[in-house]
This record gives C-alpha cells, structure tokens and sequence, in this order.
C-alpha cells in the first residue's frame, strides 16, 4: 500500500528526471547527435548545467522571497484599517499590471536599470509581486468574521488575532498566490538571459540565436522540469497546511469553506 | 456590576441606542430582549467595547469601561455568539484554553480546565478536546463557545442570541444548561435575545427594548401582568399572556400533598403551563405528581390552576 503510494508520487520521478538532465546533460550527446546530425555541438557546453541551474534558481529565490516580503506585507497593510484607503488604489495598481507581460517589464527594466542580473532581479520581483498580494488580500478576507470578531471578544489584540488567527487561515491562498508567482518567475527568469544575466535562458538564447535547435530543447527541457518539481512541491506544503480541514469528519458534508488556490 | 448611564450610539447618524440607563446587579440573569433592529446587539457589544458608545458612562464594576484597556476588559467577561464563532483551525481544546493562554495560566490549570468545562457542557474531553470544530454538530459547537466563554472564569458573561441557530431541541437542553450554570455559579449574564420565551424562561430580569429605548424593566412576572406599553404587551403575544405566566410558576406550590389521581405522574418541577397541557391534552382534571426520584408527593387539580391569583 505504502509502496504503491510512492510509485504513485510523482514528485520524486519528476525530481530525477530534473537532476538527470542537470547532472546528466553530456551523457545525452550521442541522443542529441542523432536527433539533429547536421549540428556540429549538439550539446550546449558553453557553461554548465548545474551552473546555468543554480544561477537561475538564485535569481528565482531572491526575486520571489523579496517579492513574498513585500507582498504579503502590502496584503496585510491594506486589510488593516489604517490601510483600507490604499485598498482601492491598490487593486487598480495589480489589475494593470496583472496585463503586463512579463517580457515587456523586463523590456521596460533594461534600459532603465542597466544590462546583468539587477535589472533581471527587480523586474521579476516586481512581476512576482502582484499574484501574492492579491492572494493575501483574498486569504485575509476569507477569515470568517465570526472568528474575527469571537477572537476579539476574547480580548486578543489586533496583532494577536492577525498572527493567530488571519495569517494563519490565510495561509493556504497566500501560499498558493507564492506558489504562482515562484512559477512564473522561474519561466520568466529565462528570459533574464536576453539581459544579460545568467540563466537556464542562456543556451535558449544562444540556440536561437544560432539556428541550434538542441540547445533551445535543452534549456526548454530543464527550466519545465524546474517549473514541475518546484510545483509538486509547493502542493505538498499546501496538502500540509491543509491537513486540519481534512481530519475525519462525523459527517460527510465538511462545514470548512474551501478557498480556491488559484488567483 | 454593570451599569449604563444615559448611553446613546449612532451609527452614521442613525440612532441605534438612545439614552439608556441600566443597573445590573451581581448574579443578576438580564435578558436584553426587542425586535431586531432595537439595539440590543449594540447595547451588549458596548459593555465589551466591541462597539464604542458615543455619550453617557458605561461602568464596569464600577469604573468607566473606557478606563480598562479593550483586550483586558474582554478578558474578564466571557463573550458567546449566534454564529459561535469557533477558531476553525484550532481544536476545541485550544478553543476553549484561548481566554486562560491569554491570562497566562500555567499549561496544567489550563488543561484541567477544559476537562472541567467539557464535563460541565456534557462532552466527554477525551472524546472532543482534539476534534475541530467542523467535526462537531451545531449543538456541540454552541456548547464549546459556551465552555470558551466560561473558560477564564470571567466576572460577567455577554451572550448574543447564543442559541439563535440551534434546532429547538438542542436550544432547549443548551437554556436548561445555561440556567444550571447560572444556578451554580451565581455568574452576573447578560443575554440578548428575540426570543420572549427564551427571556421568560431564563431571566431573572428582563429589558425590552425598542428603537435604540427602553420600553420596560423588569422581572419576567412584571413584564406579563403589567405590560407598561401596547408594544410590550404586543412583543409578548396579547393572545397566550396567560399561558406564558404560568409558565413562571411550577407545580409545587398548588400541590395537593396527599390527594391522589389517576395516570402518569408529572414531576413537581415541571411549570403550570405544562401541568394544564397535559391534563388538557388528556382529558383529565386532576394529574398525580411525583418529586425528583418519582415518589408520588400528591395531585392537582385544574382548577386550582386556573382559579384567578392575587
């Protein structure tokens, strides 16, 4: 049962593969030489794998944990009252740049900032900042009022009830608001390398560039696998969280509201 | 314990408590009871600062409210709700020890405490202290927001239409609960409700309300005989006055000790209202009544019941 359980999770498969292809990328050279004969180098060797992959994974980190900083912080200031008045502006702000395709920010971003990984970073901070503080506005005020307002009545202080009560109950859609924006930034932190920074974007980049469709399938190959593995895992984390809503119920209709994970 | 001087609250201009005054005793059981909209959830909501009122004092044990910090003025008074507003991510046991973790009770009192609150509310502890809330029914869930607003042993305890959304069985055992409770603890309650005879059949005290005013205060027995306005008389049903007040009244002092009649015997506790039904719906003039432990103690007879009373 167990076993079967673990044949059946396809995140360690998904993980593999990942690290197959990171790891294993040279090993593919006689596959890639059949595939496409009339290329010379039909493995992109100009930098390494592991390298190109861990130089886009610090770009998603740092972009997204400032992005989640700021974004739930600006998520928790407009539900409090001494924010509501920004809440209006706020929403005109995110739907705008809900519009924005992530290529034209980093176009926008370049001239101004400059070419390397800064621009690369803010630009996908910022893009990564409007899916959290939508969701953690959306997961605050999914909170019940009864439970608010009965917290209150207890005596808890408004700091006490948002860290005991909101964040918490909240978690799930802020979660999954993180989720999707580490998601697009890892598919837009490809497009860093156009830039200038390093990326898995780079042997994208140069493949285009160079008519090497190889490489273009190698980077393609290892970002969606990046993507997949880093999405089964933030899964994971939310099955977690979830796990009071899903204790055994006395009656099958659960009276929990169930919040929609996706913005 | 409490008292309202001349307190009024508007909300956008429109008036919702106007100029109440109100003294409440130690171990007073004050229903605040009127049609929605009269301002007894605003007037309950005052005492705990939940809602600010806008002029007159509100005293708290006699000092103004607005002397106390918010969050330590709720401390010391339990708070219960329709919507019960349990924590849906904390278990009942947690629910319960929200108030005495506030106070900073030692883990041990805390935990016998929920065992002692579980038991007092007729939940087994072992079976419930670890369930969610969702995973119990209604009238479970009322029992635990009712344990909650006891938990921190608090001086006064505000309850709003507490068992509002309970089915009438359920409602029943939690009023015979709450009346137990009140009984034992000698808690100053004051309670909100629409319901006339919930109020009848709990309060010691009863205060109705009308738009934002107090149409009359007083005991249950006052409020049916004297109605002091047609609202009054009205808000309690003109048609079964009658009937209602012999619902404040139980068999034992009509008992005629050693009289016998035929039947199943009714328990001296039960209300007048009841003893008429019953023999009515029998067909009876005479009903045998029995004590606590069922030994026959005597009869009734309809006429007493009915002859007039000063």
């Amino acid at each position: 049962m167990k076993a079967k359980r673990l044949v059946r999770d396809p995140l360690p498969w998904f993980t593999a593969l990942l690290v197959f292809f990171v790891f294993g990328m040279d090993a593919l050279q006689p596959i890639f030489a059949a595939a496409f004969p009339e290329l010379a180098r039909p493995v992109f060797t100009q930098d390494s794998f592991p390298a190109l992959t861990a130089a886009h994974l610090e770009l998603v980190a740092i972009s997204s944990a400032a992005a989640t900083l700021f974004g739930v912080g600006i998520g928790i200031f407009v539900t409090r009252a001494s924010g509501l008045e920004f809440r209006p502006m706020l929403e005109r702000v995110v739907a705008i740049g809900q519009t924005f395709p992530p290529v034209a920010v980093l176009a926008v971003a370049a001239p101004v900032l400059g070419f390397g990984e800064r621009p690369a970073l803010i630009a996908l901070a910022l893009y990564g900042l409007l899916p959290i503080v939508q969701n953690t506005v959306a997961g605050i005020e999914s909170v019940p009022g009864s439970a608010r307002e009965a917290a209150a009545g207890l005596g808890m202080s408004a700091a006490r009830i948002l860290r005991r009560i909101e964040l918490p109950l909240a978690m799930p859609v802020i979660i999954a608001g993180i989720r999707t924006s580490v998601i697009i930034n890892i598919g837009t932190a490809a497009l860093a390398s156009t830039v200038g920074a390093r990326s898995l974007g780079t042997p994208i980049i140069v493949g285009l560039a160079g008519f090497n469709t190889a490489y273009v399938i190698q980077g393609a190959i290892v970002v969606g696998l990046l993507a997949i593995v880093v999405d089964l895992g933030f899964d994971r984390l939310l099955r977690f969280l979830d796990r009071w809503r899903e204790s055994e119920t006395r009656d099958s209709s659960s009276r929990a509201a169930r919040v929609p994970h996706t913005p | 314990m409490i008292a309202f001087e001349h307190v009024g609250k508007a909300y956008d201009g429109r008036v919702a408590v106007d100029d109440v005054s109100l003294s409440i005793a130690q171990g007073e059981f004050v229903a605040v009871i009127g049609p929605s909209g009269s301002g007894k959830s605003t007037m309950l909501r005052m005492v705990n600062r939940l809602v600010e009122h806008d002029s007159g004092r509100i005293l708290f044990a006699g000092d103004e409210i607005r002397s106390f910090k918010p969050e330590a003025l709720r401390l010391r008074m339990g708070y219960a709700i329709q919507s019960i507003g349990l924590i849906p991510h904390w278990t009942v046991e947690q629910n319960i020890a929200a108030v005495p973790e506030l106070l900073g009770w030692p883990p041990p009192r805390v935990r016998d405490r929920v065992a002692e609150l579980l038991e007092l509310l007729h939940l087994a502890p072992d079976a419930y202290r670890r369930r969610y809330p969702h995973q119990l029914s209604g009238g479970q869930q009322q029992r635990v927001g009712v344990a909650r607003a006891l938990a921190g042993d608090p001086a006064i305890l505000l309850m709003d239409e507490p068992f509002g959304s309970l089915d009438p069985v359920t409602r029943d055992s939690l009023q015979q609960e709450i009346a137990r409770i009140h009984k034992s603890s000698g808690k100053t309650i004051l309670f909100v409700t629409h319901d006339i005879d919930e109020a009848l059949r709990l309060a010691t005290r009863i205060v109705l309300l009308d738009r934002g005013r107090v149409v009359q205060d007083g005991t249950p027995r006052e409020i049916l005989a004297r109605p002091a306005a047609d609202f009054v008389s009205e808000f309690v049903g003109r048609g079964d006055i009658g009937i209602k007040l012999l619902g404040l009244d139980t068999v034992s002092g009509l008992v005629r000790h050693g009289d016998s009649a035929a039947g199943e015997p009714i328990p001296i506790s039960a209300s007048l209202r009841e003893a008429l039904s019953i023999a009515i719906a029998r067909g009876v003039d005479r009903l045998p009544v029995a004590d606590e432990q069922g030994r026959p103690v005597g009869a009734i007879a309809v006429g007493d019941i009915t002859k007039p009373r000063p």
